[in-house]
């Protein structure tokens, strides 16, 4: 391996790793401007020109916060639970092409930290991992509220993943890859995904709600009847970790379909663009298009929640196992028919 | 650097595998087997064998131990709980576990080692082999497997359905 390649993977890792980090901590504040917005009042906005800073002195809020670690608790695995959170939701990035390969002097960089051939599989493990940061620090915490949290985060992450995963199988069946920069380089231009999995790209999208634990599907923390579920016995840094986990569980699900659904950087007119700007900026405003879409997909999980009250845990089951699954199975099915009448044409 | 790898990883299997049995906690156990797990995915990439190192990153670490973990949750066993056993109980371990070893031992001691593992086609583990590999060669037992992997699920909704009737 040579230094220079090392560098830019270095490089990359740390931009990605800061974007996924402001994104999610300005998350917050979008979610309390949304919420202002969409209930008629202000939100927040004493700190800094329009609340911008708030953020910065919820996190410090939060550092300086007494760190309680219940009597009862195992440690260890008390410690464990946001850290495991935290991490799994921030690996997930390293396979999202961000953009074409941009060009630097004679060197094509390329926009995606690891171009592994089974990058769909791997967010999916990525994802189906992210469920024990909760599980065990749900467990560890030693408290009824904490453990019904944790209990009902496993059967929830366990239910959806399957439809997630039969959806994604019709998405395999018409991109023929699993490789998320070939499926990102086959949306060129218009050519988006969408159009031809409709079907899978909802269940896909109701999957992720309960994946990352979102109203309507925030049964792990419904406060109106486990206090704060699985991290009511966190406080400080502790439970930043958690909300930041599910911020960043967000940004990297929206990320994701906005790449397997909605083209990626592709957007029409790319070609133009490109050949006006030449093959350093081109590829750059094809990465602030992802951003866009994935904005705008932060903001619709926003706009759900302030939208559709929360699920009964029977009508959670009930949708995951009797509505979505037969319909995922369906549209393997549909896909398969259509695919082999277009090979027949 | 590969040979030292995968020696490394395979202590690493090893040990957690130990401390799954030696944990005194069912939990902690759990715990200790998924990491067991996770260097087995290890084990996998180092063959360069992607799509099963994947596969059982899901469904063994991300699935099957979330079902485990779950279940022991909610039975919620304490190290107190399990309670001392009898002694012809602690007889019969001592027994099988020395039986246990005269084999290991006498396995050991007629060990020699094998060739090291040469892959004729370097990418033989990827989806795109495999897929072909398991369409065509082995079609038959591949599915042969996915009727019994059929059968099996059908098998315990109908389990599972009983139990509702008996609560009627």
């Amino acid at each position: 391996m040579e230094l220079a390649f090392i560098i830019e993977k270095f490089a990359l890792v740390t931009v990605i790793f800061l974007i996924s980090l402001t994104v999610a901590a300005y998350s917050t504040l979008a979610e309390r401007k949304i919420a202002g917005y969409l209930q008629d009042r202000v939100g927040p906005n004493r700190a800094g020109p329009g609340g911008m800073f708030q953020p910065l002195a919820d996190g410090l809020k939060m550092f300086f916060k007494e760190e309680i670690i219940p009597t009862d608790s195992s440690k260890a695995l008390f410690i464990l639970g946001p850290s495991l959170a935290l991490l799994t939701s921030l690996i997930g990035s390293a396979v999202i092409p961000w953009g074409e390969s941009i060009q630097i002097a004679d060197r094509l960089v390329s926009l995606q930290i690891a171009d592994v051939n089974v990058g769909i599989l791997y967010i999916f493990g990525v994802v189906s991992l992210g469920v024990y940061g909760i599980m065990i620090g749900g467990w560890a915490s030693n408290n009824k509220f904490s453990l019904m949290g944790a209990i009902r985060a496993a059967s929830q992450s366990i239910s959806y993943e399957i439809p997630m995963g039969l959806s994604i199988i019709a998405l395999l069946m018409a991109t023929n890859t699993l490789s998320m920069k070939e499926i990102a380089e086959q949306q060129h231009g218009m050519n988006w995904n969408i159009f031809y999995q409709p079907l899978g790209f909802i269940i896909f999208l109701v999957c992720s709600f309960a994946e990352t634990n979102r109203t309507p599907f925030d049964l792990p923390e419904c406060e109106t009847e486990l206090v704060g579920g699985y991290h009511t016995e966190y406080s400080g840094f502790k439970m930043g970790a958690f909300m930041f986990a599910e911020y960043l569980n967000m940004f990297l699900a929206s990320a994701v379909m906005s790449t397997l659904y909605f083209g990626g950087y592709n957007y029409p007119g790319m070609d133009w663009v490109n050949s006006m700007l030449g093959p350093l900026f081109g590829p750059l405003i094809g990465m602030g298009v992802l951003l866009v879409k994935i904005f705008a997909f932060i903001f619709f999980f926003m706009w759900v929640r302030w939208t559709v009250p929360r699920f009964r845990y029977d009508q959670l089951m009930n949708l995951g196992w009797k509505v979505l699954i037969p319909l995922a199975i369906a549209n393997i099915v549909i896909t398969g028919i259509v695919i082999t009448i277009f090979d027949k044409l | 650097m590969s040979i030292s790898l995968f020696y490394f990883v395979a202590f690493l299997s090893i040990f957690f595998a130990l401390l799954v049995i030696f944990a005194k906690n069912p939990v902690h156990s759990v715990l200790y087997l998924i990491v067991t797990f996770f260097t087995f995915t290890i084990h996998y990439i180092l063959l360069n064998a992607q799509f099963l190192a994947i596969v059982n990153f899901i469904v063994y670490m991300g699935a099957i131990m979330v079902l485990f973990l779950f279940v022991l949750m909610l039975l919620n066993l304490n190290e107190g709980s399990i309670g001392s056993k009898s002694n012809l109980i602690k007889m019969i371990g001592v027994i099988a576990g020395m039986c246990l070893i005269i084999t290991l031992v006498g396995s050991a001691r007629v060990l020699n080692a094998s060739e090291p593992l040469v892959l004729q086609t370097q990418d033989l583990g990827l989806v795109k082999n495999l897929g072909k590999v398991l369409f065509s060669k082995f079609l038959l037992p591949f599915e042969v497997s996915s009727i019994l992997l059929l059968s099996a699920m059908v098998g315990a909704v109908l389990l599972a359905k009983k139990e509702i009737k008996q609560v009627k």
